[in-house]
């Protein structure tokens, strides 16, 4: 995928209000006649963030309520079709925007995928190199497991636990990589970021796999 | 300070929005007054509509309490449940129709047809005869004409069960400002004058579907976290149990089969039913059933009717399961759990829900009248009159285009908030391609074939390029009532790509305008002359509102430019006046209020002027 076109600006307003004519002053409201205006697409710019990987979530929820308030479609029941077009479109923009940038993970993704780095989906089939010898252990177990043998059980057990315990500091070293881009906003820590971000997808893949297996597992026997 | 600001010229623009639960087995409507949501009593003065619709021989149309004197005489031609009929095929609903009296005609695939006598009629024809009863015991009540509605549908229906229910209120006269979820429906309503901060799971089980959601109120906004159901599961499931034991019994006792004489079944329908409800109450109880001449009779207890309906209660708690996960919250930090639906009056029902949740559940509300009463206050969210509340709902169902093999790739995952959108880019494959399908489907199964399809979204007139140099970007956009826009750009030109549109169920926009002429035709009143004398009313309303702001001092302070302009506007209202063309009076009647926004700030302006001075002396 390459970096999607923004024909808008992103951001970027055409800077006279469609509703007054006058200059609108680049806000979602015009400063001039208090009608919406065309919502820039860009999550943090519509949020009026800066582009940082470590977000206040506790603000961010109080922004999209606020915002909310503002946006709605039942809001503008009785206003001109531009404003209820504008309406919907400002709300589904402030609706993903905002499940994007709550979550760590997919708000790293979505500035990524802002800054052109690839993060396909494929990647995560990758096995990354330091994980080689761990997924082949686990894939021995499972198979054991599969023919009945009792004692791989605890096998797949422990290389649960080892694998949330990986989970864990990647996390960790996440928030460092985070706190490195916002400090510097270098795209070096990116290609780091995406590094990291692909080897957490692969673990997070192979809990569940592992989960799903002693889920299954529990089960009564037919 | 009331009377200052008493020059709204918007007012005039703002009819009462009714608020309606179109139900499987009753529908009700209602509207918001200064003391809160209220009931709108039929002509008989029942709350309850029933949502049943009798097709008479000579053409004529009887919906609610009398067609339900007709179940049993014209069994045949009167239809009930329909609801569960709604966005649905024929392929969809095998099993079911069994259990209806009625012929379902050929050619059902992607919407079913009813052969009622000589006629042939969609649910959505059916359901806007429940709606156009509504319409008229609400306007009979208010004394005014009623034209725009909120209406209410399950959570968990899908894109064409909602835009079934749209056309239905387009049939029968209604612009639909917004299709509302039930069970969020009833939120509302319960948390008005309840709580105003925390977590509240709401279990709606009805006469045909079941819904659970779980919402976090804040300060006024009542936020969907996670929705789940069954668009077939409720009351008429349980009814049908009963059934099938009375039709086993009757026939070892009678030597006769029953389940084929449609008055028979009706009959028994009405006595299995009142058996039922009864048992809410009572430990045991009796099936009582006369036909022709001979009777039925059968004890049943409470035990012997839980043992016979506890696999339908269990199937509601997965889902509750599934909706607790999804919601990302643990079950301990769900606050209250409130029932909706005439189904949540059972015992048995009550105890699971106590069970899974940990929590007694809120049963005080009337299950019956909770969700109408929510529609209107979403109508008075819409309207303006409820300020400080907003409902912030969340699409049920994942929705995915096709991608090769037959696997869906996911664009919006369920559970998203709505409005939601997703773009994606598409190209072609080969030198000079013209045009690309894009099938979309909704579900949470990996493949196509596990999902249902939705729609089949044709891109045409692609300008011929050698493969993959056409880009093409597809916005999906699920609007506030859960049902799907999509609209397309050539990336290269900036232009609009033009797009067709082929739903896999439902009606096209032709047999639905038909449909709305149709109606339009039939109605007792002509609904044109009506628009016609509505839009009269609304021109009095403003030009009269304009003639008095003359007489104002602000009328002094705008410029020559600004008092032409209402001037202008007014004579080209009053031009159009006395013409047929509703249309046209309602496009002058806009003109002339845009002309008069200075004007109203003017005077709201002196009017606060006026009042600071006052405060002073």
């Amino acid at each position: 995928m390459e970096h999607p076109s923004q024909p808008d600006g992103g951001g970027v307003q055409s800077a006279r209000c469609r509703q007054c004519g006058e200059s609108s002053g680049g806000e979602l409201f015009c400063a001039h006649c208090g009608s919406l205006q065309r919502p820039a697409t860009d999550y943090y710019v519509f949020f009026g963030l800066k582009r940082v990987l470590v977000l206040d979530t506790e603000d961010l929820q109080r922004k999209f309520y606020e915002l909310s308030r503002r946006l709605h479609p039942d809001r503008f029941t009785w206003k001109s079709a531009i404003e209820r077009q504008y309406s919907l479109e400002a709300t589904a923009i402030l609706n993903d925007g905002y499940r994007v940038l709550r979550d760590p993970l997919m708000r790293a993704e979505y500035v990524l995928k802002q800054e052109g780095f690839d993060i396909g989906e494929q990647r995560s089939k990758d096995v990354p190199p330091e994980l080689l010898e761990e997924v082949f252990d686990l894939n021995m177990a499972l198979e054991e497991l599969r023919l009945g043998d009792e004692e791989a059980h605890g096998q797949i057990e422990e290389a649960r636990n080892r694998f949330l315990a990986m989970r864990e500091s990647i996390d960790k070293e996440l928030e460092t990589l985070y706190r490195r881009f916002d400090d510097t906003q270098d795209r070096g820590v990116l290609q780091q970021v995406r590094t990291v971000l692909n080897r957490r997808r692969y673990v997070r893949n192979l809990v569940n796999e592992v989960e799903k297996e002693l889920a299954r597992e529990g089960q009564p026997a037919q | 300070m009331s009377q200052v600001f008493d020059i709204d010229f918007g007012s005039h623009r703002k009819p009462r929005i009714v608020g309606i639960d179109l139900g499987t087995t009753n529908s009700l409507v209602a509207f918001l007054d200064l003391t809160g949501p209220k009931i709108i009593p039929g002509a008989d003065g029942d709350l309850l509509t029933p949502s049943i619709v009798s097709y008479a021989e000579d053409g004529s149309v009887i919906a609610g309490n009398a067609a339900r004197r007709l179940l049993i005489d014209q069994s045949e031609r009167t239809v009930y449940s329909v609801k569960r009929l709604m966005g649905k095929g024929i392929s969809d609903v095998k099993d079911e129709v069994k259990f209806f009296p009625f012929r379902i005609a050929d050619g059902s695939e992607s919407v079913i047809r009813l052969q009622l006598g000589g006629r042939a009629v969609t649910p959505p024809e059916v359901s806007a005869q429940v709606l156009a009863e509504l319409k008229r015991n609400a306007e009979a009540y208010l004394g005014e004409p009623v034209t725009q509605a909120v209406i209410t549908v399950p959570a968990y229906f899908n894109d064409a069960q909602r835009q079934a229910t749209k056309d239905a209120g387009r049939i029968a006269g209604l612009d639909v400002l917004r299709l509302v979820n039930e069970p969020t429906a009833a939120s509302l309503a319960y948390g008005l004058d309840k709580r105003r901060n925390g977590v509240v799971a709401v279990y709606d089980l009805g006469g045909g579907t079941f819904d659970i959601s779980i919402l976090r109120l804040h300060d006024g906004i009542f936020e969907v976290l996670a929705t789940n159901g069954d668009t077939h599961l409720g009351g008429d499931d349980i009814d049908n149990r009963l059934m099938h034991i009375a039709f086993e019994d009757i026939a070892a006792e009678w030597g006769e089969d029953i389940s084929h004489n449609g008055e028979a079944v009706q009959t028994l329908r009405q006595a299995v039913i009142a058996a039922k409800e009864r048992l809410s109450y009572v430990p045991v109880t009796r099936i009582e059933f006369a036909f022709r001449g001979k009777t039925y009779q059968r004890e049943i207890t409470q035990e012997l009717f839980e043992g016979l309906i506890k696999d339908i209660v269990d199937r509601t708690l997965s889902p509750c399961r599934q909706c607790i996960a999804d919601s990302r919250v643990s079950v301990e930090e769900i606050d209250e759990v409130v029932m909706v639906g005439g189904s949540t009056r059972i015992p048995m029902v009550r105890r699971a829900v106590a069970a899974l949740f940990k929590t007694k559940p809120h049963t005080e509300l009337n299950p019956d009248e909770v969700v109408a009463l929510g529609a209107a206050v979403q109508a008075g969210i819409l309207s303006g009159e409820v300020q400080d509340t907003l409902l912030l709902d969340v699409t049920p169902l994942s929705l995915g285009i096709e991608t090769m093999g037959g696997v869906v790739s996911k664009l919006i995952h369920r559970n998203s908030t709505i409005p939601a959108s997703a773009t994606e880019a598409f190209t072609t494959a080969v030198d000079g391609q013209r045009n690309v399908l894009i099938h979309v489907v909704q579900g949470e199964r990996e493949l196509v074939k596990d999902c249902r399809s939705l729609a089949r979204f044709e891109l045409n007139d692609i300008a011929p390029l050698p493969a993959g140099a056409a880009r093409i970007e597809v916005r999906f956009l699920i609007d506030a009532n859960g049902i799907l826009n999509v609209s397309a750009r050539d990336v290269r030109t900036g232009k609009e790509q033009s797009i067709e549109v082929k739903p896999s169920y439902g009606l096209s926009e032709e047999q639905v305008e038909a449909m709305i002429l149709e109606s339009v035709e039939n109605a007792e009143d002509d609904f044109r002359e009506r628009q016609v004398r509505e839009a009269r009313v609304e021109a009095d309303a403003i030009l009269g509102a304009t003639e008095k702001a003359r007489a104002n001092d602000a009328w002094v302070e705008l410029s020559d430019e600004q008092r032409a302009k209402v001037t202008a506007a007014v004579n080209r209202l009053l031009m159009v006046y006395h013409s047929e063309d509703h249309l046209l009076i309602r496009a002058k009647i806009e003109e002339l209020n845009e002309a008069t926004i200075a004007l109203a700030e003017t005077m709201m302006n002196t009017a606060v002027r006026g009042a600071l001075k006052g405060t002073k002396v």
